[in-house]
C-alpha cells in the first residue's frame, strides 16, 4: 500500500510507469525499484529460493540478499530490490517452474529433512555413468537464471578518473569525510551504490524530521563544493594495489585512481535466525524503514518488531509514524531497552521462534528465551501479524578493506569487526569502524578525511556498545531456521559440517557453501560465524573471518570485456602490396605478405622459380634497424655480438648473433660498417624490440662512449634476389656492384634517393637488401619493378621467403632454434669469435664446450615418394628412441625435392647418413642428411 | 604494485613499464668457476624481501632500477643505473 507523501521520498508522484512481472501488468512511480513497485502492489512473494524454491519477499532492499532476482529475456539475476522501474519492462523470477507464485519445484521444501547438507556430493557420485544424468537434474532445479546465448552485444564505456581522495559511501560519515577533505582543498569522488546521497540519513529517522533536515544541509554543501564529484548508483567493485578502485554504474565503469580511499560503506543489517524466518513478510528493520522513507509504501499492516539492539527501537517509531499498527516489541534482550514505545507491549528476554503463515507471514510464535539459543516452546504466544521488522545486528561492509589488506579484530563490546591495522592510504570512516551514533558518524568521517590528508593524526572513535546481538538464532526441533538465504541453509546444516569435522571457518564455506551464493555472505557470513565460534567452544576472534574478495557486487561481462582492438603495423610499402594481391599474414605487430595472388601453392611456387630463374624482391622493412654510432660502436658490438667488429673492414657486412647469458641463442641480423665509428645493425622481426631494449641497457652498463638509434619505424627495406638483381638494380646506381660482391655494403644513391646497399645472401646466391627513408622506400620500389619487368622481376612474400631460405640452409632464430639451441648444436663454431675477451653468453658456452653435443642440426631431403609429407616437429626416430625433430621441411620446386632441417644424432650428422623420421600419421619414413646450400649458389 | 615512478617520467601506470630481471652483479669471467657462472645465469634468490629490479618505461625507452619489497610489493624507490 502506498504512503501519503513522505518527506524526502524518491519516487515523482506525477510520473507513472506501468510493466509486468511474471505476465502481470502493475503501475509503478518514477523511482520505484522493481521490488517497492510490487510490495506497494500488494505483491509478497517475489521470488523462490535457490533449493527448496520457498516463497521469498523483501530482506533487505539493499542488494544484500538475492530473494528477488529477476530476468527480462537478455540480463538475467538482476537484482529486483536496486533495479528501478522502467517503462515497459516484462520480467519474471529466475528459477522457478511454472511460476513465481505456484512452483512446483517447492515441493522440494517437503524433501529437505532427507536433502542434508553435502547431500549431491555423497549420493550422486556413485554410480559414476549416472552422475551426468543427476548433474542435468540438479542443474535444472537449482539454480538462478537462465542465460541467453543470443542476447545483443552490448557497448559498456570505461572512463579513468584521478582524485586525492575516493570517499566509499555517502552515508553521514562518507558525506562528513567528503566535505572535510574537500575543505582541505583536496579533490573528491564520493561514490555511493544507491540512487541517492544520504545512506541511513534518506531512511533511519527514528519518526522524526532531524535526520533529514541534516541530510539536506549537508547535501548543500556537497553541491557547493566544486571539488567534489558524486557518482551515484556506482559501487566500488574492487581495492587493488596502488589504490585502483573500480566504480561500475549504470552507464559503465569508471577505474578511479586515487591518492587515498576512505570506505565509509557501512553495515549490512543481519537477519535473525528463527524457523520460517525466510517468509515474505519477514524483513529487516532498515528495509522496512527504506520502503517507508524512500518509495512511500506501507511495509505492513501490522508488525511484530524483533529486537536485538536499540536500533529496532527507532525503527518502531518509524513503523508508528507511517501508521503501522506495531502488534509487539519482541526484546531478545533480557535487560531490553525499558523505553517501550506508547503502549505497546514489550517483551523482554523473548525470542520468535517461528514465524507462521504460507506465502506470507500470518502470525508469530514468541516465548522466553536463555539468550544462547533455547526457547522455552511451553510457554510459546502466538501473535497475528503480516510481517516482522527484524533489528539485531549488523556486519561492516568491510570488503574493500579486506582487499587492501586491513588487519580486522573482533570488538566484543559492539559485537562486530572492526578495523585493527588498515594498510597506508586506506581509512575507514563510520560503522564501518563500530561507530553508531549519527554525531559520531559524522565526527569520524572528519577525523578519517583529516588522517588521511596528513593534516590530523586523531584517535579512534570509541565503538557503540551492543551494536550488535552476540547471538541472534533461536534453535528448532523442526528447522527451517534459516542462515544463508541464498543457499537454503540452515542452522543445523552447520552442525553437521562440524560434526564431518568442516570446522575450521574456510571449510565449512566449502563444504555448506555459506556465503558462496551471488550475495557472496553479506547477510550471511556474521551468523556463520558466530555459529562457527559456539560449535568450537571459542571466542569469534580466533574464529576469524572469510576473506572478501572482489566483486563487491557481481559486475556485468559487459562492463569487464576489453576492447576488439589489435594495432598493427604496417610497411611503407603496405599499399603496394594490398594493389597488386598480397595474401598478408601477421608476423608481430606486421601484416607482411606472405604471397601475392590467392592460389597459395602456386604463387609461391612461380615466386621462387622467379628468383631462381631471373629476380624477385620482397618487402624486408618489419626488420629491426638500428644505428650504432660513436668512438666505441665497435666495441659495443663486439661485447653485444659474438663476432669480430672492431677488425671489420669499412664497407662490408658481417653475420651478428646474438646469444643470451646461458648461450641459448636469441637473434641473429646483420652489421654493416658504413664507417669507423658507424655501424647499421639489423635485427629479425620479431625479436626488434626486445633486441634495442637490450642493447640501451647493455650500453648503459657497459659505460661505453656509443650511441644506438632505432630506426625500425622510420626506414623501409627491400631485398632483390635472384641472378638477374644486379643487372636490374645497376640501371638504377651508379655503384659499381661488383664491389659489393662477398658480403659489401655501401651507402649510395638508387634511383635518385639516397640508399644504403648491402649484400645478404639469405635467400639467394645473389642478393641486396637496400634501406632506405620511409617516405622514399615506395619510389625506390617502383623503380626497381619497372626496371626489372623485361627480366621477368616478381615480388615475393614471406611464404616463399621461408622457401628460398630453406634450400639455402639458412635457419630461422626461434624458428629452427628454441629456447635451448646453442650455437654449437646449429653449427655455428664459425661465428663465434672465442678469441675475444668477453661476448654475452661466452662464459656458458665455455662450460658447454665441455660436454659431448647431443644433438645438430642439418639439412635432409626425404628418400623420394612419401606422401603425405612429414610435419614441423615430427620426431626422428633411431632405433626406436627421439634423436631430436625435423623444424622446416618444403617441397622445393627448383630441386623438385622435398628438403628440410632436422635435429638428429651426432653420430648421423655427417651428409649421406640416413635416419628415419616418425610422421604425424606415425608412419616411418626415410630421409638423408644433405649438405647445405641445397641449391647451387648462382 | 599499479604504478611505478620513472626517475624520468615521474609516476606511470604499470602497463606502460616492462620487467627486466633482477639486478645482480656479474661475476669476473675470467676468474670464476663454473659452479659461480652457472648460479650468476640460472639461480634467483625468490625469498621475499627487498629487491632491487631492473624496469623499463617502454614509452620514452628508459631503464632504470627499482627497489621493491617483494614482501608488501611496495616500490620504496626508483633510480637511473649508476645514480645508487
Amino acid at each position: 500500500m502506498r504512503l501519503p507523501h513522505q518527506p524526502g521520498e524518491w519516487i515523482k508522484r506525477g510520473s507513472r510507469v506501468s510493466f509486468s512481472f511474471e505476465g502481470k501488468t502493475y503501475s509503478a512511480i518514477e523511482g520505484d525499484t522493481v521490488s517497492s513497485a510490487l510490495w506497494a502492489a500488494g505483491v509478497k512473494v517475489l521470488g523462490r529460493s535457490f533449493k527448496y524454491h520457498r516463497p521469498r519477499g523483501i530482506l533487505s532492499l539493499a542488494n544484500h540478499d538475492i530473494n528477488v532476482m529477476v530476468e527480462n529475456g537478455i540480463d538475467i539475476n538482476m537484482r529486483a530490490d536496486v533495479l528501478p522501474v522502467i517503462e515497459g519492462m516484462a520480467l519474471k523470477a529466475v528459477n522457478t517452474s511454472g511460476s513465481v507464485a505456484r512452483d512446483y519445484y517447492s515441493v522440494l521444501g517437503w524433501l529437505a529433512p532427507f536433502l542434508p547438507v553435502g547431500f549431491y556430493y555423497k549420493v550422486f557420485h556413485k554410480p559414476k555413468a549416472l552422475f551426468p544424468f543427476w548433474e542435468r537434474v540438479i542443474r535444472r532445479m537449482a539454480g538462478l537464471g537462465v542465460m541467453n546465448p543470443k542476447a545483443p552485444r552490448v557497448v559498456s564505456p570505461k572512463q579513468h578518473l584521478h582524485c586525492d581522495v575516493l570517499v566509499v559511501g555517502a552515508g553521514p560519515a562518507g558525506l562528513s569525510a567528503a566535505l572535510a577533505a574537500a575543505k582541505q582543498g583536496a579533490s573528491v569522488i564520493l561514490a555511493d551504490e544507491n540512487a541517492q546521497l544520504g545512506g541511513t540519513l534518506s531512511y533511519d529517522h527514528a519518526g522524526s524530521g532531524e535526520a533529514l533536515d541534516l541530510l539536506e544541509s549537508l547535501r548543500a554543501e556537497v553541491a557547493a563544493q566544486p571539488n567534489i564529484a558524486v557518482h551515484l548508483s556506482s559501487y566500488a567493485a574492487g581495492w587493488y594495489t596502488d589504490n585502483y578502485v573500480p566504480l561500475v554504474g549504470p552507464q559503465g565503469m569508471s577505474k578511479v585512481r586515487a591518492g587515498k580511499v576512505i570506505v565509509a560503506g557501512g553495515a549490512f543489517e543481519q537477519p535473525a535466525v528463527f524457523r520460517n524466518n525466510d517468509l515474505p513478510g519477514v524483513m529487516l528493520g532498515s528495509a522496512a524503514q527504506r520502503l517507508i522513507h524512500r518509495y512511500a509504501v506501507k511495509p505492513f499492516q501490522r508488525a511484530v518488531v524483533l529486537a536485538g539492539n536499540d536500533q529496532a527501537y527507532r525503527v518502531a517509531s518509524d513503523l508508528l509514524a507511517a501508521g503501522v499498527d506495531v502488534a509487539a516489541i519482541v526484546d531478545l534482550r533480557q535487560d531490553g531497552k525499558g523505553s517501550a514505545l506508547g503502549d505497546i507491549p514489550l517483551y523482554s528476554g523473548y525470542c520468535i521462534e517461528e514465524a507462521v503463515g504460507g506465502a506470507g507471514v500470518e502470525g508469530v510464535r514468541i516465548c522466553p528465551w536463555d539468550g544462547q539459543g533455547k526457547a522455552d516452546l511451553s510457554r510459546a504466544v502466538f501473535i497475528p501479524c503480516d510481517g516482522v521488522a527484524v533489528s539485531v545486528g549488523w556486519a561492516p561492509a568491510a570488503a574493500l578493506l579486506y582487499q587492501a589488506g586491513t588487519k580486522m579484530s573482533f570488538d566484543d563490546a559492539c559485537q562486530q569487526f572492526v578495523p585493527e591495522r588498515l594498510p597506508a592510504d586506506v581509512f575507514a570512516a563510520g560503522r564501518i569502524n563500530g561507530v553508531y551514533g549519527l554525531q559520531e558518524c559524522l565526527a569520524d568521517g572528519e577525523r578519517a578525511a583529516l588522517a588521511a590528508l596528513g593534516v590530523a593524526a586523531t584517535e579512534n572513535l570509541p565503538t557503540t556498545a551492543q551494536a550488535s546481538h552476540p547471538w541472534p538464532i533461536v534453535e528448532h526441533p523442526k528447522a527451517k531456521n534459516f542462515l544463508d538465504f541464498d543457499e537454503d541453509l540452515q542452522l543445523k546444516d552447520f552442525a553437521n559440517a562440524a560434526q564431518e569435522s568442516f570446522d575450521n571457518i574456510e571449510l565449512m564455506k566449502r563444504f555448506t557453501t555459506v556465503g558462496m551464493g551471488p550475495s557472496q555472505g553479506k547477510h550471511s557470513n556474521m551468523n556463520a560465524i558466530r555459529v562457527l565460534a559456539k560449535l568450537r567452544g571459542e571466542p569469534i576472534a580466533k574464529v576469524g573471518s572469510t576473506t572478501a574478495r572482489p566483486f563487491f557486487h557481481p559486475v556485468p561481462m559487459g562492463h569487464l570485456a576489453g576492447r576488439t582492438f589489435h594495432p598493427e603495423r604496417h610497411s611503407p610499402l603496405h599499399g603496394w602490396h594490398q594493389a597488386h594481391g598480397a595474401t598478408f599474414t601477421t608476423v608481430g605487430v606486421w601484416q607482411r605478405p606472405a604471397y601475392y595472388g590467392s592460389d597459395k601453392a602456386a604463387a609461391i611456387a612461380a615466386e621462387a622459380r622467379a628468383v631462381r630463374s631471373a629476380a624477385g624482391m620482397i618487402d624486408v622493412g618489419t626488420l629491426g634497424k638500428f644505428e650504432v654510432r660513436g668512438p666505441q660502436a665497435g666495441e659495443f658490438l663486439e661485447r653485444y655480438y659474438t663476432g669480430h667488429f672492431l677488425r671489420q673492414r669499412v664497407g662490408s657486412t658481417r653475420y651478428a648473433l646474438l646469444l643470451d647469458e646461458s648461450g641459448v641463442m636469441v637473434d641473429d641480423g646483420v652489421v654493416a660498417r658504413f664507417a669507423e665509428d658507424f655501424y647499421y645493425v639489423t635485427a629479425s622481426t620479431s625479436n626488434a624490440a626486445a633486441v634495442y631494449r637490450e642493447m640501451t641497457r647493455r650500453l648503459q652498463t657497459w659505460g661505453l662512449d656509443a650511441t644506438i638509434v632505432n630506426l625500425t619505424g622510420s626506414y623501409g627495406a627491400l631485398n632483390i634476389a635472384g641472378p638477374k638483381s644486379a643487372e636490374i638494380l645497376g640501371q638504377l646506381t651508379s655503384t659499381d656492384l661488383a664491389t659489393l660482391a662477398n658480403g659489401g655494403a655501401v651507402e649510395t644513391i638508387v634511383a635518385g634517393a639516397a640508399a644504403r646497399v648491402i649484400n645478404v645472401r639469405f635467400v639467394a646466391g645473389l642478393a641486396y637488401e637496400i634501406h632506405a627513408p620511409a617516405q622514399t622506400l615506395p619510389q625506390l620500389w617502383q623503380a626497381l619493378f619497372e626496371a626489372g619487368q623485361t627480366a621477368g622481376i616478381k615480388p615475393f612474400g614471406t611464404d616463399t621467403q621461408r622457401l628460398l631460405r630453406l634450400e639455402m640452409g639458412h635457419f630461422i632464430v626461434g624458428h629452427d632454434t628454441d629456447g635451448l639451441t646453442q650455437p654449437l648444436e646449429a653449427g655455428l663454431d664459425w661465428a663465434l669469435a672465442n678469441d675475444k675477451a668477453f661476448y654475452i653468453g661466452q662464459r656458458s658456452l665455455q662450460t658447454q664446450a665441455r660436454k659431448p653435443l647431443t644433438k645438430k642440426l642439418v639439412g635432409f631431403t626425404l628418400e623420394a615418394g612419401a606422401h603425405p609429407l612429414p610435419e614441423e616437429c615430427c620426431l626422428v626416430i633411431r632405433d626406436g628412441n627421439i634423436d631430436g625433430r625435423i623444424t622446416s621441411i618444403a617441397y622445393s620446386p627448383t630441386l623438385d625435392k622435398v628438403i628440410g632441417l632436422a635435429y638428429v644424432a651426432p653420430e648421423v650428422a655427417t651428409p649421406g647418413s640416413q635416419f628415419s623420421i616418425r610422421r604425424q600419421d606415425g608412419v616411418e619414413v626415410s630421409a638423408r642428411v644433405t649438405a647445405t646450400p641445397f641449391v647451387e649458389l648462382a | 604494485m599499479k604504478l611505478l615512478n620513472c626517475p624520468i617520467n615521474g609516476l606511470r601506470p604499470v602497463e606502460e613499464f616492462a620487467y627486466g630481471g633482477e639486478l645482480r652483479a656479474q661475476p669476473d669471467t675470467a676468474a670464476c668457476t663454473d659452479a659461480e657462472w652457472a648460479d650468476y645465469v640460472f639461480h634467483r634468490n625468490a625469498a621475499p624481501g627487498l629487491k632491487q629490479e631492473w624496469w623499463y618505461h617502454v614509452p620514452s625507452g628508459t631503464w632504470f632500477v627499482a627497489e621493491r619489497n617483494t614482501m608488501t610489493d611496495r616500490v620504496e624507490r626508483t633510480y637511473l643505473w649508476g645514480e645508487a
